[in-house]
């Protein structure tokens, strides 16, 4: 095990402590807005796709280029649009009582 | 370290940090829709960062960036049009397919950054090697296994519990199968040859494992499949060195590991009961009518009668409701009813719809007051002072069974609708629910069932309601 790997480790681990932390506040109510909230999150995964681009070099390296970054694109953008959309109906409807 | 990489690494810690508030203000209807902002911005200037190292370290061959550039327009036109005309009934089968793709896009990392290494393979260090075997693993179960997910929410395979002969020896075969390839690779015997048999073994998996569990169990399937594409991310992230992906990956890990646990418990099934799978019909709660008791059957007219003069109402909705598309004019029946001062709310079951929270979101969609959604610990305690209790299209989540050992549903937690003063029960026949047996609510004295589809049903009972309005 080198210090890279140990660094990479401790980042994973407390992140994950940290989204137990912050997510178990989340009320039933908003677990779908969530869960479609957290889906966006991975869609960060397109910064990876990136990041492969600039290491391939050959036709198969392309195509799966290709591949991933349309499969990450719809990830991220479909998320996000999606989420807001829920969330804007939990909105209007508190603005709407008052 | 240059004064680039330092910034471009700060900036990244930024990201992560919105990341995590933006779930952060998720816990409140009033700033989730900010939060979401927030993670979207931050998500905006990784993406833009990360196109910033791209251009500044010039390594990038033409052909990835045409690549690039093509899928991910084709990729976001893609996304932006299904998430504007998806219809909330609909959405769990599109967070099922995004969190396909998800997964997909990270399998594929794995497989990328092999590639490109593929002349020294042997030499890569643990950190990337065993990452690589694992996100390639995770990915590729969370993509075939999320499509036959959605596939079955959106009733393009059926519902129900698809038995495959012999599913659980070929699940092993392939799990040894990936081990033993796994461990080829490793130690250095075998290189891509090996990835692409961890990978087909992986989306073989997905489909044997999606395929046998039924309808009922989706709010935990879809949110395991989650906290896999998490997981899947932050393999990816380790094999590339990015901190941006590991901690935005392990978020949704635990997200989804948390929404998995819920569920389950919502429903007192061991997490392994259910990926072992065979339980639940799937789409149509109307099974063959077997109930022994005697039933009160209600008419619309007495039905809206006993809700006109009601002080108090819960209103109990459950899939059915979403099938029947008839949120709209449940809350209807509700503003009418509040609006004769009667106090209204909604008892919502952690399982009720086809993901975790998902008859929320509906009924909200419908312009249901957020104060008036209730969850099973705030509204258990009120049925005992509740004149009408309104059941639509919920079945086993109502079943007092739940409450003594020895039958499917015992321990579940349910919905104490049987301790209201009176039950009205809007459903089409007696037909048994996913647990496939009697509701003992529906023989029970102070039920009283209205035998209709959700929809007609609820238009009859609003009628009803109106006429008494004088």
């Amino acid at each position: 095990m080198n210090a890279l790997l140990l660094a990479d480790l401790t980042v994973f681990t407390l992140s994950l402590l940290v989204g137990f932390e912050v997510i178990s506040k989340v009320p039933a109510t908003l677990h779908t807005p969530l869960m479609s909230g957290a889906n966006a999150v991975h869609g960060v995964v397109i910064v990876g796709v990136m990041l492969l681009a600039a290491s391939v070099t050959t036709v198969a390296g392309y195509v799966l280029v290709l591949i991933a970054a349309a499969f990450a694109a719809m990830n991220v953008t479909g998320g996000y649009v999606v989420t807001d959309r829920m969330l804007a109906m939990f909105r209007t409807r508190k603005e709407g009582r008052r | 370290m240059s004064g680039f990489d330092t910034t471009v690494h700060l900036i990244y810690l930024a990201c992560a940090v919105c990341f995590v508030l933006g779930l952060h203000l998720m816990n409140a209807p009033a700033s989730a829709r900010r939060g979401n902002r927030l993670s979207a911005a931050g998500m905006t200037a990784a993406i833009v960062t990360t196109a910033a190292v791209l251009v500044h370290d010039r390594v990038i061959a033409g052909w990835a960036v045409a690549a690039l550039v093509a899928g991910g327009v084709l990729g976001a036109v893609a996304g932006l049009i299904t998430a504007r005309r998806v219809e909330m009934t609909a959405m769990p089968q599109l967070v099922s397919l995004f969190n396909a793709v998800g997964g997909g896009a990270a399998a594929l990392i794995a497989l990328g950054d092999a590639l490109a290494h593929s002349a020294d393979l042997a030499g890569q260090p643990v950190r990337t090697s065993v990452t690589t075997v694992l996100d390639l693993a995770i990915g590729g179960v969370t993509l075939s296994g999320s499509l036959v997910a959605s596939g079955k929410l959106a009733g393009m395979v059926p519902g129900r519990p698809i038995g495959v002969p012999g599913g659980r020896w070929i699940n092993a075969v392939l799990g040894l199968a990936a081990v033993v390839l796994a461990g080829l690779f490793l130690t250095g015997h075998a290189g891509m040859a090996a990835l692409y048999g961890i990978g087909f073994a992986a989306l073989a998996a997905g489909v044997l494992l999606t395929l046998p569990i039924g309808g009922a169990d989706m709010p935990v399937v879809i949110s395991l499949l989650n906290a896999c594409t998490g997981t899947a991310v932050a393999m990816a992230g380790f094999v590339l060195g990015s901190d941006a992906l590991i901690i935005a990956g392990a978020l949704v890990g635990a997200a989804g590991a948390i929404l998995t646990k819920l569920m389950a418990d919502a429903m007192n099934r061991p997490i392994s009961a259910i990926i072992a799978g065979g339980y639940g019909t799937g789409d149509d709660a109307a099974g063959p009518a077997g109930s022994t008791g005697p039933v009160r059957e209600v008419t619309a007219e007495d039905a809206a009668l006993q809700l006109a003069y009601a002080h108090k109402v819960v209103i109990v909705p459950g899939y059915g409701l979403a099938a029947a598309q008839a949120q709209h004019e449940l809350v209807a029946l509700a503003r009418a009813l509040t609006e004769r001062g009667a106090e209204v709310s909604y008892g919502i079951h952690p399982v009720a719809g086809r993901m975790p929270g998902h008859m929320n979101v509906l009924l909200a969609e419908a312009d249901a007051p957020y104060a008036q959604l209730k969850d099973l610990e705030e509204v258990n305690p009120q049925f005992p002072g509740t004149d009408v209790a309104l059941v639509v299209g919920a079945n086993d989540v109502t079943n007092p069974a739940a409450r003594r050992p020895g039958n499917p549903v015992s321990g579940m937690p349910i919905l104490d609708v049987d301790r209201a003063r009176s039950v009205i029960v809007i459903k089409r026949s007696l037909g048994h629910g996913y647990a496939g047996i009697d509701n003992e609510l529906y023989t029970h004295p102070s039920t009283a069932m209205l035998f209709a589809d959700a929809k007609k049903g609820l238009s009859a009972l609003l009628v009803g309601v109106r006429e008494y309005a004088a």
